[in-house]
C-alpha cells in the first residue's frame, strides 16, 4: 500500500490494530486459562502484560510513517488552544512579528512591483533598449558610466542601425510637447514622435482605431495622430468617439486614427509623464532629424526569432565601427549601447532597497523578541514537557509539537502582517514624494502572500529552534520533571547565555535602526541649512505657452516676449518679472560643452556648463548675487557684444583667481565667442543634496535677447517666466494667470510653482527616509526594550533563591539591585558594541545610496547608544527593584 | 511473573528474530511472542508494545507481507509472512550476526586466558 493510501486507510488500520491486539489478548487469556488459572484472573494479567496501550499505539502509527500528519493535526489543535489559554503571550508575538512581517511584505512587494516586474508590454524578455554611448564624457573630469557618456540616438544612425541589423527589428520615438487648442481649451501637452513600428515593437496595440500605416511615417503623408486615453476621454468623451474626430496640435490639424490603452506609458515608466498625443516620426521635416550630431530618439528594439542578445550586441559593434571610420566628426569613440529593457524607475530603487533592509531588521528584531518570549514560556513549560516525556513521549515527538506551535504562530502573525500591508500599501503610495513610478500597477498579489506566509511560518521555525534544541537536549526520566525546583540555584548559565545572545541581537539591530535614522536626521538638518543660492521667498516660476501663429514669426515672438513680461511687471503686486529657460530645482536642465582662452580644445577634453537661457532682470527676480561685473540687462540685445554671465564655480575653474571680466568663453558648436561680463554666486541647481555630487556645477548665462533668429522659435517652446511678488504668492497667481492671458491670442500659464515649494520638495527623499527610519528606529526601540523587559524579568524571578542565598550571607539591597542590573547592562553593552559595527556598515551603505549623507560621527552614534542604554536601563529596573525587594526568606522556603 | 531475570535484547535484534521466526511460515502476533519465549527457553520475552510496532515496521519496509485468515481454531488472526526481500534482509542479518557472534566470544575467550 502506497504512503498515501496508508494514510488515508488509517482508520482501517486502526481497526485492524485493535482487532489484532484483541485477539492477542484472548489467546493470552485462553492460555492462562488453560494452564489452570482462573479466568478473572487470567484477564488481569493479559491486560497487565498489554502494558501502555497508548504508548504502543502510538509506535504503531509511526511505525506506519503516517504518524506524523495525525499528530500534526493533534499539535495544531493544542496550539489553538494555547493560543486561548495565553492570550497575552499570543497578542505580543502577534504585534510584534506582524508588525514585521507586515512591514517587509510592503517593502518587498514594492522592490518586485516597482524594479523587477516586466513591463506590461508583449514578451518583456525580447525587448531591448539601444543608446549611444561615447567613451568619453563631455566634461573631461571623469568619466561617470550613464552620466554624461550615455546618449540618445541620432536619426542618421538610427536609420544605419535598422538597415544593418538582422537580429534587431528597432523603433524610435522623440519627444515633442506643444499645444493643443481644440477640441477644448488651449494647453500644453507632451507627446512623442514616434516610427510607424514602434508600437508593434513594443508589442502593444491602440485600444480603438488601429496604429500608423507604413505609409503615414513619411514625409508629406496625411497628418494623423494617435491619441492617449486621457486626452481622449478628456477632450472628446471616449476613446470611440475620439477615432476619426480632429485635433489641433502646434497649429496643425491631425486626424486621430487611434487611442492607446489607458496607463499606456512610453518612456518605459521612467519618472517622466506619459505622451497624450503621437505623431509618425517620418513626417518631421526639421533639419534637426537630419543631423548626425542631434541626440534625440529613445529607441527600442526587439529581438526577432532565434537572435540572442550577444549576437545582436555584435552587430551593432560592428554597425558602429563603421559610422566611427565613415563619419569622424560625429561618431568618434561612439558605439551603441544594447541594454534588456527594464523600467527606468531613478532613484527610486535605491530607497526601496533601503527600506526593505530597515523593515528586514524589524522583522529579525521581531523573530529574537518572538524567540526570547517563546523560550522563556517553554522554560515554564518545562515541568508540563518532562511530565509528557515521563509519560512516554517521545523526544522528537516535542521537538515537532514546540515548532508546529510556534509556526503555527508564524503563521497567524504573518496573516496579520499581510492585512497591516494590504492596508498599507494605498497610504505608503500616497506618502511617497512625487509619486512612486509605476504606482498605478502596484497590488499585493498571490505571490507575495505566499512569500510573506513562507517568510512568518519561517521565522517562527526559527524562533522556535532555539526553545526545540534544549528539548531535544534534555535527558528525560533524569529528574528533569522537578529540574526546576531541585536544581535550587535557577538557571545555570548556559540558559543565561541564550537570553542574553537574543537581548543583545535585538540590542544591536535597534542601535542600527537608529543610528540609521539619526544620520538621515542630521543630514536633513544640514541640507536645509545650506544655502541654495536663490533666495526663494516669494518666487512664482510658470511655463508659458505661445501660441502657434506667433511663434511662426521671429519677430512677434521677441515682441510678444516683452509686452507678456511688461504686463506682469504692471501688476502693483509683481516686483520683478523675468524670462528663463529652466529653472533651479525644476526638472530640465541643458548641459553644454565650452571652453576659454584662444587656442581651441578639443570636444571630448571640453568641460561641461549647464548653460541658462535668460531676459533681463532674472538675477534679481530669483535673487542670485552679483559678485563680480555686472547682471545681463537691456543692454544685451541683438546688434551688440554677446555677454555672457558665469557663476563662481565655472570662474574659479576656468580662471582660478584671475579675473574673468572681459575673457572670452567659447559655447560647443564653434559660434563667435560670448563676452564675459558679470561673475554670481553658484546655484544648488540640483537641490541641495545633490549639487555637491553633480558632474556639472558650472554654470553660465547668456541672454534671450541675443539669441540668434534659427533658435527662437525652439527656445520659445521651452521658456518659462519667474515672478518675485510683494505678496505671498498664492495671492499674486490668478493677476498672473489674467495678465498673460491678457495677450488676446491665446498665450497661457501652466506649471505654475513656487520655488518655495520646489525647494522643499527636493529634499523629499531625505525626509521621507527620515520619517519611515524613525517610525521603524522607534518600533525597534519598544521592540527592544519590551524584550529586555520580559527576559530580565524572567531571569531576574529564576534568580531568586540565588539571590535569596547572597542577602542571607549578609548582600545589602543595593548590591542586589546592581548585581541585576550589571548582568542586564553587561548584555546591553555588547549588544551596543556589535550595532555601532554594525551602524557603520549601514552608514556606508547610506552614502551610496541617499545624497548628501554625511560621513559617520561619533557625536550621533554615540547619542543614540546613550539613548538605548537609558531606555534599556528602564526596562531592566522593575526586574531588579523586584529581586531587591523580595524576602529571602520566603525566596528560599518557597523553593 | 512473565519478565522475571529478563535479558534484554541489543538493538535491532528483534527485527531478525520475527523474520527468522516469520520465515517458517505464516504466523500471527500472539504465536510469535509465544514462539520466541519457547525456543529460547525463555530468556527472550517480548512485550506487546515492542513487538507489534516492529512488526507494523518490517511489514511498511516491505520484509513481511499481512494478510487476515483463520486460525486452526476458527478465529480470524492476522498472519504475517516472509516476503522475498524479508529473506534478503534476512540472510544478510544472520550471516552478519554470526560473524559478530564469533568476534565476540573470541574476545571474551582471549580475556578468559588472560593472554597479552
Amino acid at each position: 500500500m502506497s504512503w498515501l493510501g496508508r494514510l488515508l486507510g488509517r482508520r482501517k488500520a486502526e481497526d485492524e490494530l485493535e482487532r489484532e491486539l484483541a485477539f492477542h489478548r484472548e489467546e493470552q487469556v485462553s492460555d492462562y486459562i488453560s494452564a489452570g488459572t482462573e479466568r478473572r484472573e487470567a484477564e488481569r494479567r493479559a491486560r497487565w502484560a498489554m502494558g501502555d496501550g497508548d504508548g504502543l499505539r502510538e509506535a504503531c502509527r509511526d511505525a506506519r510513517g503516517t504518524g506524523w500528519v495525525e499528530d500534526l493535526g493533534r499539535d495544531l489543535r493544542h496550539g489553538l488552544r494555547l493560543w486561548r489559554r495565553q492570550p497575552g503571550f499570543t497578542a505580543i508575538v502577534f504585534v510584534t512579528l506582524g508588525l514585521g512581517i507586515g512591514l517587509t511584505t510592503l517593502m518587498a512587494t514594492l522592490v518586485q512591483q516597482v524594479i523587477y516586474k516586466p513591463l506590461a508590454f508583449g514578451h518583456p524578455e525580447r525587448l531591448v533598449s539601444v543608446q549611444e554611448r561615447t567613451g568619453y564624457a563631455p566634461n573631461a573630469t571623469a568619466v561617470v558610466e550613464g552620466w554624461g557618456n550615455i546618449w540618445g540616438l541620432t536619426y542618421p544612425n538610427y536609420e544605419d542601425a535598422v538597415h544593418g541589423s538582422r537580429s534587431l527589428e528597432l523603433g524610435a520615438w522623440s519627444r515633442e510637447g506643444d499645444i493643443v487648442s481644440e477640441p477644448g481649451s488651449a494647453e500644453y501637452v507632451l507627446g512623442d514622435e514616434v516610427t510607424a513600428n514602434l508600437f508593434p515593437v513594443l508589442g502593444v496595440a491602440p485600444m480603438a482605431g488601429r496604429n500608423f500605416l507604413p505609409e503615414e511615417d513619411r514625409v508629406g503623408a496625411a497628418a494623423v495622430a494617435i491619441v492617449s486615453d486621457n486626452l481622449a476621454q478628456s477632450r472628446f468623451g471616449s476613446a470611440r468617439a475620439a477615432v476619426g474626430g480632429r485635433v489641433n496640435f502646434g497649429g496643425k490639424l491631425y486626424t486621430v486614427v487611434g487611442v492607446m490603452p489607458a496607463g499606456f506609458d512610453l518612456n518605459g515608466y521612467t519618472t517622466a509623464d506619459p505622451a497624450d498625443i503621437y505623431t509618425p516620426l517620418g513626417q518631421d521635416t526639421s533639419p534637426n532629424l537630419q543631423n548626425r550630431g542631434r541626440h534625440m530618439l529613445g529607441v527600442a528594439a526587439r529581438l526577432r526569432p532565434g537572435a540572442t542578445l550577444a549576437g545582436a550586441r555584435q552587430e551593432l559593434e560592428v554597425i558602429a565601427r563603421r559610422l566611427q571610420a565613415q563619419y569622424p566628426a560625429t561618431n568618434k569613440q561612439r558605439d551603441f549601447l544594447v541594454q534588456p529593457w527594464r523600467a527606468d524607475v531613478g532613484s527610486v530603487s535605491t530607497s526601496l532597497w533601503l527600506m526593505l533592509a530597515a523593515a528586514g531588521l524589524v522583522l529579525l528584531i521581531g523573530c529574537a523578541n518572538a524567540a526570547s518570549l517563546t523560550l522563556t514560556r517553554a522554560l515554564a513549560r518545562e515541568p508540563e514537557l518532562a511530565m509528557r516525556a515521563a509519560l512516554g513521549a517521545g523526544r522528537g515527538r516535542l521537538v515537532r509539537q514546540c515548532l508546529t506551535e510556534c509556526a503555527l504562530l508564524g503563521a497567524g502573525s504573518g496573516l496579520l502582517g499581510y492585512g497591516l500591508a494590504a492596508a498599507g500599501l494605498p497610504l505608503f503610495l500616497a506618502a511617497w514624494p512625487g509619486g512612486l513610478p509605476r504606482a498605478g500597477e502596484i497590488s499585493l498579489n498571490g505571490w507575495v502572500l505566499a512569500a510573506a506566509l513562507a517568510a512568518s511560518v519561517g521565522s517562527g521555525l526559527i524562533f522556535g529552534l532555539a526553545p526545540a534544541l534544549r528539548l531535544q537536549g534534555r535527558k528525560p526520566g533524569r529528574g528533569s520533571l522537578f529540574a526546576r525546583g531541585s536544581s535550587g540555584r535557577g538557571l545555570a548559565g548556559g540558559k543565561r547565555r541564550l537570553h542574553g545572545s537574543f537581548v543583545a541581537a535585538e540590542v544591536a539591530l535597534a542601535l542600527i535602526l537608529l543610528g540609521a535614522a539619526g544620520m538621515l536626521g542630521r543630514t536633513l538638518v544640514r541640507l536645509q541649512s545650506l544655502r541654495l543660492g536663490v533666495d526663494t521667498r516669494n518666487v512664482v516660476s510658470a511655463r508659458v505657452a505661445l501660441p502657434d501663429a506667433v511663434l511662426a514669426d521671429t519677430g512677434r515672438t521677441r515682441a510678444a516676449w516683452n509686452d507678456l513680461l511688461r504686463r506682469l511687471r504692471a501688476l502693483p503686486e509683481v516686483e520683478t518679472a523675468a524670462m528663463v529657460d529652466t529653472v533651479p530645482l525644476r526638472e530640465g536642465n541643458n548641459p553644454s560643452s565650452y571652453w576659454t582662452g584662444t587656442t581651441p580644445v578639443p570636444d571630448d577634453k571640453q568641460p561641461t556648463a549647464l548653460t541658462t537661457t535668460v531676459g533681463a532682470d532674472y538675477f534679481q527676480s530669483v535673487g542670485i548675487p552679483l559678485l563680480q561685473g555686472r547682471y545681463l540687462d537691456e543692454r544685451d540685445r541683438m546688434g551688440t557684444t554677446p555677454a555672457v554671465v558665469i557663476d563662481e564655480v565655472l570662474a574659479h575653474h576656468a580662471f582660478g583667481n584671475r579675473s574673468p571680466i572681459g575673457q572670452p568663453l567659447h559655447l560647443g558648436m564653434g559660434n563667435d565667442p560670448l563676452t564675459i561680463v558679470g561673475v554670481v554666486g553658484h546655484v544648488r541647481y540640483w537641490g541641495p543634496a545633490a549639487d555637491d555630487e553633480s558632474p556639472v556645477r558650472d554654470q553660465l548665462y547668456y541672454a534671450f535677447d541675443q539669441l540668434p533668429d534659427r533658435f527662437v522659435k525652439r527656445w520659445s517652446q521651452l521658456m518659462s517666466v519667474t515672478v518675485r511678488t510683494r505678496v505671498p504668492p498664492g495671492e499674486a497667481i490668478g493677476d498672473l494667470r489674467a495678465a498673460v492671458g491678457a495677450g488676446g491670442s491665446g498665450e497661457a500659464l501652466y506649471e505654475v510653482r513656487t520655488l518655495a515649494a520646489l525647494a522643499h520638495g527636493s529634499l523629499d527623499q531625505q525626509r521621507f527616509l527620515l520619517f519611515l527610519f524613525g517610525v521603524f528606529a522607534g518600533l525597534a526601540l519598544i521592540l527592544a526594550c519590551g524584550g529586555v523587559y520580559a527576559v530580565q524579568a524572567m531571569l531576574a524571578q529564576q534568580r531568586l533563591p540565588e539571590l535569596g542565598v547572597r542577602v542571607a550571607l549578609g548582600a545589602g539591597r543595593g548590591d542586589v539591585f546592581w548585581l541585576v542590573m550589571r548582568q542586564s547592562l553587561g548584555v546591553v553593552l555588547v549588544g551596543l558594541a556589535l550595532g555601532a559595527a554594525g551602524a557603520l556598515g549601514a552608514n556606508t551603505l547610506l552614502r551610496h545610496a541617499v545624497a548628501g549623507v554625511d560621513g559617520v560621527q561619533a557625536a550621533t552614534l554615540a547619542g543614540m547608544a546613550l539613548v538605548l542604554l537609558a531606555a534599556a536601563a528602564a526596562a531592566s529596573l522593575p526586574a531588579a527593584r523586584r529581586a531587591s525587594h523580595a524576602d529571602p526568606m520566603r525566596t528560599l522556603r518557597q523553593k | 511473573m512473565d519478565d522475571a531475570a529478563k535479558t534484554e535484547l541489543p538493538q535491532g535484534t528483534l527485527d531478525l528474530l520475527i523474520l527468522k521466526i516469520a520465515a517458517l511460515g505464516p504466523v500471527h502476533g500472539y504465536a510469535i511472542a509465544q514462539r520466541l519465549q519457547q525456543i529460547s527457553h525463555d530468556v527472550v520475552q517480548v512485550r506487546q508494545g515492542t513487538l507489534y510496532p516492529a512488526l507494523h515496521r518490517l511489514e511498511y519496509r516491505g520484509l513481511l507481507a499481512a494478510e487476515w485468515k483463520a486460525t486452526d481454531t476458527g478465529r480470524e488472526a492476522k498472519f504475517y509472512k516472509l516476503t522475498a526481500k524479508g529473506r534478503t534482509q534476512l540472510e544478510r542479518e544472520t550471516r552478519s550476526w554470526e560473524r559478530l557472534a564469533l568476534a565476540v566470544s573470541l574476545i571474551l575467550q582471549c580475556g578468559g586466558r588472560g593472554a597479552l
